[in-house]
């Protein structure tokens, strides 16, 4: 009798040697399909089968039947869609192990924002990771991103040139605070994306010792109000909308990217316009937005980060789905990487 | 370096005129000499370290980053300075130069030493000070500061009137230290006497419309449609500058070559057309726009000063006289060194209000401004003091145009669509004309902005497309052909003077109507 263990290694191996991944890994208008498990990850269109790698509208998108992702990635979806999130969930904790069909499906921390996962799929000896959106530096609102060896990593290219290096975090608080103490009379209204960004600046602010209230433009509440019954300590919180203009002098105040230079920000006390991106690196950008204050504070790795992660993963073949994907092509393939970029649609690069 | 850095950061993001000044000030008040002065000459414009060409950036660049990468990241970033700034890996210890060790250094380095020099600063730097540091060595800061107003923040943060720095400015030289000497307290006033430096121009309020002056107490000279002028010649040094005090006498060599004199005189720069008469402003204006002049240009646009006042003849200094003895002054003066490039300006007599009325309405046929009056025993005050001198000038044109495109205002007014494009319709489309982002009350401003956002057919960035059904009623000093714009004519200072709500936009002008305006090759008889 032969051991079926090693029987199964046996073809797994000898598959292995047969399949590449582009068998069974796909790439369409509808985004990436598993044919073995037969699921899209974050797809651009409505979906039988959705695997989520994080709440950003980009990537989770209502309108899914079943929507695998992790529990504080469901309850963001179920926050901003409602009913529409999807018709049923199964909440996977990172680590967790699930079979789909004939692939093997498990989430790793991406650091990303609150809930977010690389996914890694197994399947005829091979493993994929896809990692959605990552950054590696730390992130007090979510855990760090852990690298998982594999044999093709999918990475995104947000910030892929060697122009953009973020500076430390403190550093870009610190300037935020230091104009605060020096513009006593004004309001410092900084923008921030609803999701993630906006919670980690707060999260920042605080262990910098900033304990004041900070004011809250109306569509960033709900999702604050969520990181904290997910657990994630904010600290005192106010409507903008219903303070007056005395009370906003000197206060901070957060709102999205849009409504900075619109009419929601005439209630303001001679406002410092700051915004926090990654894009704010490169002068132009941060002036073509009118800002006084351009803070170089991202939740995309950098372009050391995203080398310094395939480094890591080690994987001999680098697929890149979004951003600047042809020069982390051609740096990937200068180091004798196979690599080459998906052409995915549906991907916002301004939405950092 | 590194104040330097954080003050140039600080101005291209400050939109507003006082934020400028306030980060100016403490630059100045700050930072200690040499440092501050060359500062102060980077930002004014007198610190030419143009020591390293662009080719020179790449090369440096290139021996660091990959070309692909590095052609990628200037493709996106569109800067070269801050492309190299920004990539550059800068890994060596932080330690910044000074400015005044980048300037020392940089002036005593042989040309084949500089790239070393740079790449061995640029190491030690953050992307903020490499930034400052390579637009400083490539010349064009374009931190949206003119010298006037660098020097409007020294007269702010010193406490010192702006009139009497301009007046020592072209007599002192980077670093500038008698000059900081002196602000800070520490010495007299930097002695100019025997420079032909600047010195303050005598401003003219304008006359408002229902003032009736005693005309008898008043010298009247007609206001020509040039550029205010100081033309110097004091120890056998020349300078011919404009009225916010820059020096343009290498724009108009044929002036300042026929300025054989010693003294100092005020007037007005104009151009000849071919029969001799003083050509329209744009004339004047092909030659203001260049730095160096060329044998053609010198030919078909020669430039002279017709002379108002004089400040100086040979080292006596006239100011104090009132003006009725400077007028003789300057008649001799002129009679002694005139010639076909320094003029007289003439005297306008007139007794009557009524007839200086009449004469004022035909100023636009004869391609002039309007009118000067001065007191006759005013004296030479420079800045703007109230009462001696007016200036009445012609009424603007006027034209019913169409609102086109809406832009986003800056600093306070970035949440309000505050700068209007315009056109005038040519066949059964309109073409731009113009545009104007003054001239409406904060009143007409909310409702233009409401009226855009609510008529917006395309978006552009922050420039909105509007449906063409708002007429606006335009107010302009004049209208002058002008090949690089589409409609192939452009405006003089237009503003908006009323809304037309009520004037449907099929009314408006034609392009044709414009084109009418344009004055012919002023004749002036
Ligand atoms: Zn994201």
């Amino acid at each position: 009798m032969m051991d079926p263990g090693g029987a199964r290694r046996h073809i797994a191996c000898i598959m292995a040697l047969r399949t590449k991944p582009e068998d069974w890994i796909s790439v369409t208008d509808a985004g990436i399909h598993c044919r073995p498990g037969n699921f899209y990850i974050d797809p651009a269109r409505p979906a039988e089968r959705a695997v989520i790698t994080h709440g950003h509208g980009d990537h989770a998108r209502p309108g899914n039947t079943d929507v695998i992702a992790t529990p504080d990635t469901i309850a963001i979806m179920q926050a901003r869609y409602g009913e529409d999130a999807g018709r049923r969930f199964q909440p996977l904790a990172y680590g967790e192990t699930i079979e789909l069909g004939d692939a093997r499906l498990w989430l790793a921390p991406a650091g990303h924002v609150l809930g977010s996962a690389q996914v890694v799929l197994e399947y005829a000896g091979q493993r994929i990771v896809v990692s959605g959106d990552y950054k590696r530096r730390r992130d007090p609102t979510c855990p760090p991103f852990e690298p998982v060896p594999c044999d093709v990593f999918v990475t995104e290219a947000t910030f892929g040139l060697p122009v953009f290096r973020h500076p430390e975090d403190g550093e870009e608080i610190g300037r935020l605070l230091a104009s605060i103490a020096a513009f006593p009379e004004r309001a410092h209204l900084v923008g921030v994306y609803a999701l993630g960004k906006c919670q980690r600046v707060i999260r920042l602010l605080r262990e910098a010792g900033y304990d004041r209230p900070i004011y809250l433009h109306g569509a960033l509440a709900a999702l604050c109000d969520l990181y904290g019954r997910l657990g994630v300590e904010l600290g005192p919180l106010r409507a903008a909308g219903e303070a007056d203009k005395d009370e906003l002098r000197g206060a901070l105040v957060l709102a999205p990217p849009g409504a900075l230079r619109d009419r929601w920000s005439r209630r303001l006390p001679e406002p410092v316009t700051a915004m926090a991106s990654g894009w704010m690196r490169v002068r132009q950008r941060a002036r073509q937005r009118g800002v006084e204050l351009p803070l170089v504070l991202s939740d995309h790795a950098d372009w050391d980060e995203l080398t310094q992660t395939i480094s890591d993963v080690a994987a001999p073949e680098l697929w890149v789905t979004h951003g600047r994907e042809d020069a982390l092509v051609h740096w990937a393939q200068q180091k004798g990487y196979r690599a080459r970029a998906l052409a995915l649609v549906g991907r916002e690069e301004e939405a950092e | 370096m590194t104040p330097f850095a954080e003050l140039l950061d600080g101005l291209v993001y400050t939109p507003s005129r006082n934020g400028k000044l306030r980060l100016m000030g403490r630059y100045f008040t700050t930072v200690p000499d040499p440092d501050r002065g060359w500062g102060l000459a980077a930002l004014t414009g007198g610190l030419s370290l143009a020591s390293a060409k662009p080719a020179m950036l790449r090369a440096l660049a290139a021996e660091r980053t990959d070309p692909v990468l590095f052609a990628l990241s200037y493709d996106y970033v569109g800067d070269l300075a801050e492309t190299c700034a920004l990539i550059w890996p800068g890994d060596g210890p932080r330690q910044a130069p000074r400015l005044s060790e980048v300037v020392d250094a940089l002036g005593l380095a042989a040309r084949d030493r500089v790239p070393e020099l740079l790449a061995g600063w640029l190491d030690g730097m953050t992307a903020g000070e490499r930034w400052a540091l390579l637009k400083l060595v490539t010349g064009g800061l374009r931190v949206g500061v003119s010298a006037r107003l660098a020097k409007t923040a020294l007269a702010e943060a010193f406490d010192t009137p702006l009139d009497e720095i301009e007046e020592v400015w072209h007599g002192l030289k980077p670093p500038y230290g008698r000059l900081f000497d002196w602000l800070d307290g520490r010495e007299s006033k930097p002695d100019v006497s025997g420079l032909p430096t600047f010195r303050p121009f005598m401003l003219a309020h304008p006359l408002e419309d229902d003032v009736r002056l005693d005309l008898g107490a008043y010298q009247v000279e007609w206001k020509w449609d040039g550029i205010r002028v100081q033309l110097a010649s004091v120890g056998g040094e020349r300078r011919l500058y404009s009225r916010s005090g820059d020096d343009i006498s290498a724009t108009f060599p044929d002036v300042v070559e026929a300025a054989a004199f010693e003294g100092v005189l005020d007037g007005e720069l104009l151009v000849r057309a071919p029969d001799g008469a003083p050509a329209p402003f744009n004339a004047l204006q092909q030659r203001l726009n260049r730095k160096t002049v060329g044998r053609k240009m010198l030919d078909q646009h020669p430039a002279f000063v017709c002379a108002y006042d004089i400040l100086f003849d040979g080292g006596e200094d006239l100011r104090a006289l009132p003006l009725s003895s400077r007028r003789d002054r300057l008649e001799d003066f002129v009679a002694r060194t005139g010639s076909e490039r320094l003029t007289l300006s003439e005297l306008v007599s007139v007794d009557e209000w009524e007839h200086l009325a009449r004469l004022r309405a035909g100023t636009r046929a004869l391609g002039i401004e309007g009118l000067m009056l001065k007191r006759r025993d005013s004296a030479y005050l420079g800045g703007r003091s109230k009462g001696p001198w007016y200036k009445w000038k012609r009424d603007p044109l006027t034209a019913d145009v169409v609102l086109m495109y809406a832009q986003r205002g800056h600093g306070k007014r970035s949440s309000y669509y505050s700068d209007y494009t315009f056109g005038a319709w040519r066949d059964e489309s309109l073409v731009p004309v113009g545009k104007a982002y003054f001239g409406f009350t904060d009143e007409e401003l909310r409702e233009l902005d409401r009226w855009v956002r609510n008529h917006t057919t395309n978006r552009f960035g922050p420039v909105r497309e509007v449906d063409k059904d708002l007429v606006l009623e335009v107010a302009f000093d004049s209208i002058h052909p002008s090949p690089r714009h589409k409609s192939g004519v452009a405006m003089r200072f237009p503003r908006i003077k009323r809304i037309r709500w009520d004037k449907p936009a099929r009314e408006a002008d034609r392009l044709e109507a414009l084109e009418r305006m344009i004055p012919a090759q002023a004749s002036i008889a």
